[in-house]
């Protein structure tokens, strides 16, 4: 896909990647082979009609397009952006076992930014009410995908979020130059034109419980509260000045705005040498992020190498042509402080893989070496785990792991009448399997209803 | 939109709201705060419900005026409205029939002992409070604390009200008197750290409410970390208050002061926004 030019880009928030115009799309499109039996379908989590869509696009009839998408996915300006597709569809594609598979990422995303040119607005939609009401709390993804999927039903829904803003990481964690923050908010008036209601900076548990809920008259509570809780990886000077975890840098960032301190008023610091740790798409982000807010020198420090890296390969490909300088096989082992209580240095082991173990992994061992960076900032990216403000206020409910909740296929949890699904139930994964959850557990949640009270 | 329903002036640079807030009115437990942000621009800024009632549904916020945003939130009159109040967060106090408290406030830490010791009282406890401030004007609430408290004793730096000297002063008499079963201590960090220091040889269990920096004050971020018996520890939902022996209160003060420049930087671009521009000739008018 073309990209905006990385000395340029790395200087400012806008979109890095620039989408591909109706004539790539058409001949991007006419090298799929409409496979009968397509792979691409498979790799989907959540089984778009892929072929039907490409040849839309490839029959200049990009609404069309849209319409068979939308069928699946409620969310495809924002999947074609941020989906791991080398993973999923485009990892599955024929093509791709000879030469360059289709870029389906890219395709969806041009189908979802033509409608978003060419048609006006969203009109409120009338849609028959049935008189039930389901509370979702969480505006992620998953939140969002229960809420209109259900909201079509006819069903009166209400998204409780504790935020003051809906969308979840989308809004929160995603970065602007990544995801524009106005893509999401058309989505966001997408699911509100079908008579969703959003109830912002509602902390279900504290601002009100789910029992409550279910006393003011809810059949059923979906939670999609998401894995916000950041992990940390207990080592001396965690807690220096200027050692963020990646969750508070890139929230003061795109949810406040921080980069535009003191036209708001929540600041973050900027520093010269910045070390991020991880590998996932988390630590892209804070590295990139980190860059635009004038760092000179941006380290990525990971313990294993490129081929293990979980980031998505055109964040991991963006990173490099930006400059960013990816330490692979170290792994922290203490943050150096100054005598003011800053960062000034941090001490890595020099890691070697060992051979695969039972599961396939190749687990790091240190190789006795060590090294040194010389920084002023470290981001901690190592993950993400459940959050336990609401899970533990709802008594009885079955959790597994973390604290993650314990959902059958369809997000049913022990207790009938609550519903789970996205990171809350799987623990961190990503936007189309949490949208994808959502679209099972609105399923269940109508069947539910429908069997519990029947009209 | 969370309407004001009452604002004003309770000592120099401390202002008492009632806001609007029927569901945080409503499940709110001695111990909790509010995160809040007062405009779209504006950052997001935790504060302990001082009180609530919730038959009318609102919760009384007090604050100083020590930065650009508690600044913001004075300039705010009764009738106006707070963007954002996320709440009730962080844990209750531990309340049970302990038999003799003390509780130990520092200037606007009486924000955060009063519902502590409506709390207390409303089980069968001995509660002596001890207020501090730098003088008279800035002890806060001391008459509602005379209303419920079985004894309140004052103490000022230069003794225009109660004894001068420092809280810890008063604490040591008490504890040396009789035999105390818990201290909750709040207010600024170097009393907090005194009294934790006072306490310790007396084995009195002493909790403290901590003030680190927050973002959105549910657990999302870790800004709010404090280093508690060597653990690291997210104040906004396993506290804000804990057991002060085990605080390391260098590294809060630490962390507390990593804004400092932008918050001075902040502060001044209001004031002058404030006065816009005319504040230098009132000046030569004086
Ligand atoms: C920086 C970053 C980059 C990422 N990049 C990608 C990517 O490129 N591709 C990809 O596929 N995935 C990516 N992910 C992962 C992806 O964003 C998540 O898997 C997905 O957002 C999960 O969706 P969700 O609906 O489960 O939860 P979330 O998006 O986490 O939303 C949960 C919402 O619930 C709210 N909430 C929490 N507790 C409560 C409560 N008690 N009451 C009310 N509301 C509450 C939260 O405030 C939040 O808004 C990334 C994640 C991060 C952090
Ligand atoms: S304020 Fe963000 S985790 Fe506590």
């Amino acid at each position: 896909m073309r990209a905006r030019d990385p000395k340029k880009r790395s200087k400012d928030f806008k979109e890095v990647a620039l989408g591909l115009t109706e004539k790539q799309a058409v001949k991007e499109a006419k090298r799929c082979l409409q496979c009968k039996k397509p792979k691409c379908v498979e790799g989907c989590p959540v089984e778009i009609n892929i072929p039907a869509f490409i040849g839309k696009i490839r029959d200049t009839d990009s609404p069309g397009a849209l319409n068979v998408i939308r069928q699946y996915n409620m969310l495809p300006a924002i999947c074609g952006r941020v989906c791991p597709q080398e993973n999923q569809c485009q990892g599955r594609c024929i093509l791709g076992k000879k030469k360059t598979p289709i870029a389906i990422g890219a395709l969806e995303r041009f189908a979802a930014d033509y409608d978003a040119k060419n048609s006006s607005p969203e009109k409120p939609v009338q849609i028959k009410p049935n008189g039930h009401k389901v509370a979702v709390v969480g505006s992620g993804p998953a939140g969002l995908t229960v809420a209109a999927d259900l909201a079509k039903l006819g069903y009166e829904i209400t998204i409780f979020e504790a935020l003051h803003e809906a969308g979840g990481v989308l809004v929160y964690g995603i970065p602007e130059f990544r995801l524009p923050k106005k893509i999401i908010q058309r989505e966001i008036e997408y699911v509100k034109s079908l008579g969703v209601k959003i109830q912002l900076n509602w902390v279900v548990g504290r601002t009100q419980t789910v029992e409550e809920l279910f006393e003011e008259g809810y059949k059923a509570v979906f939670i999609g509260v998401g894995a916000g809780s950041p992990k940390y990886m207990s080592i001396p000077g965690e807690n220096l000045n200027n050692v963020y975890f990646a969750s508070e840098f890139l929230t003061r960032v795109n949810l406040m705005k921080a980069e535009q301190f003191p036209k708001y008023d929540t600041p973050v610091k900027k520093a010269k040498r910045v070390a991020v740790i991880g590998g996932g798409n988390v630590a892209m982000d804070s590295a990139r992020t980190a860059l635009r807010l004038g760092a000179e020198k941006v380290y990525i420090v990971y313990r294993r190498t490129e081929a293990e890296m979980p980031a998505r390969l055109e964040e991991l490909e963006h990173a490099k042509e930006e400059g960013i300088d990816f330490r692979y096989l170290s792994n922290p082992k203490e943050i150096i402080g100054d005598e003011r209580g800053y960062v000034k240095a941090m001490r890595c082991d020099k890691m070697v893989l060992c051979e695969p173990d039972a599961s396939g992994r190749r687990k790091p061992e240190c190789s006795g070496e060590e090294f040194i960076l010389e920084v002023d900032q470290v981001i901690m990216a190592i993950g993400q785990t459940s959050n336990p403000i609401l899970v533990r206020s709802i008594k009885g409910l079955n959790l597994w792991g973390a604290g993650y909740i314990e959902v059958d296929e369809n997000g049913a949890s022990n207790i009938p009448g609550i519903f789970a699904g996205g990171d809350i139930s799987t623990g961190a994964a990503t936007v189309i399997s949490a949208m994808g959850a959502g679209k099972r557990a609105a399923r269940a949640i109508h069947d539910y209803i429908r069997s519990s009270y029947p009209a | 939109m969370y309407n004001i329903l009452k604002k004003e002036t309770i000592a120099p640079q401390v202002d008492a709201m009632i806001v609007e807030a029927p569901y945080i009115a409503r499940h709110h437990q001695a111990g909790n705060f509010v995160v809040l942000r007062i405009d779209e621009k504006g950052e997001r800024i935790p504060l302990t419900i001082a009180d609530s009632d919730s038959e009318k549904g609102t919760i009384t916020l007090l604050f100083q005026k020590i930065g650009k945003t508690t600044e913001e939130l004075g300039t705010l009159k009764t009738g106006k409205a707070i963007r954002d109040i996320a709440g009730p967060l962080g844990h209750a106090t531990p309340i049970m029939d302990y038999g003799y408290c003390v509780l130990v406030g520092g200037g606007i830490g009486s924000a955060t002992l009063y519902p502590i010791l409506k709390a207390l009282k409303g089980k069968s406890n001995n509660v002596t409070v001890i207020l501090g401030a730098r003088n008279k004007e800035l002890l806060i609430w001391g008459d509602r604390f005379k209303e419920l408290a079985d004894e309140v004793l004052l103490t000022t730096d230069d003794g225009s009200s109660g004894r001068k000297g420092l809280v810890t002063e008063a604490l040591k008499e008490v504890m040396d008197k009789s035999k105390v079963e818990i201290v909750i201590a709040v207010g600024p960090i170097r009393m907090m750290q005194a009294v934790a220091e006072l306490t310790k040889p007396y084995n009195v269990k002493t909790l403290v409410s901590l003030n680190p920096v927050m973002v959105e004050g549910t657990g999302m971020c870790g800004a709010c970390r404090v280093n508690v018996g060597g653990k690291t520890r997210f104040a906004c939902v396993e506290g804000p208050e804990f057991d002060a022996h085990e605080v390391d209160f260098k590294e809060l003060a630490n962390r507390l002061g990593f804004y400092r420049e932008e918050e001075q930087a902040s502060m001044e671009i209001f004031k002058k926004k404030k006065c816009k521009g005319r504040c230098k000739k009132s000046n030569k008018g004086t």
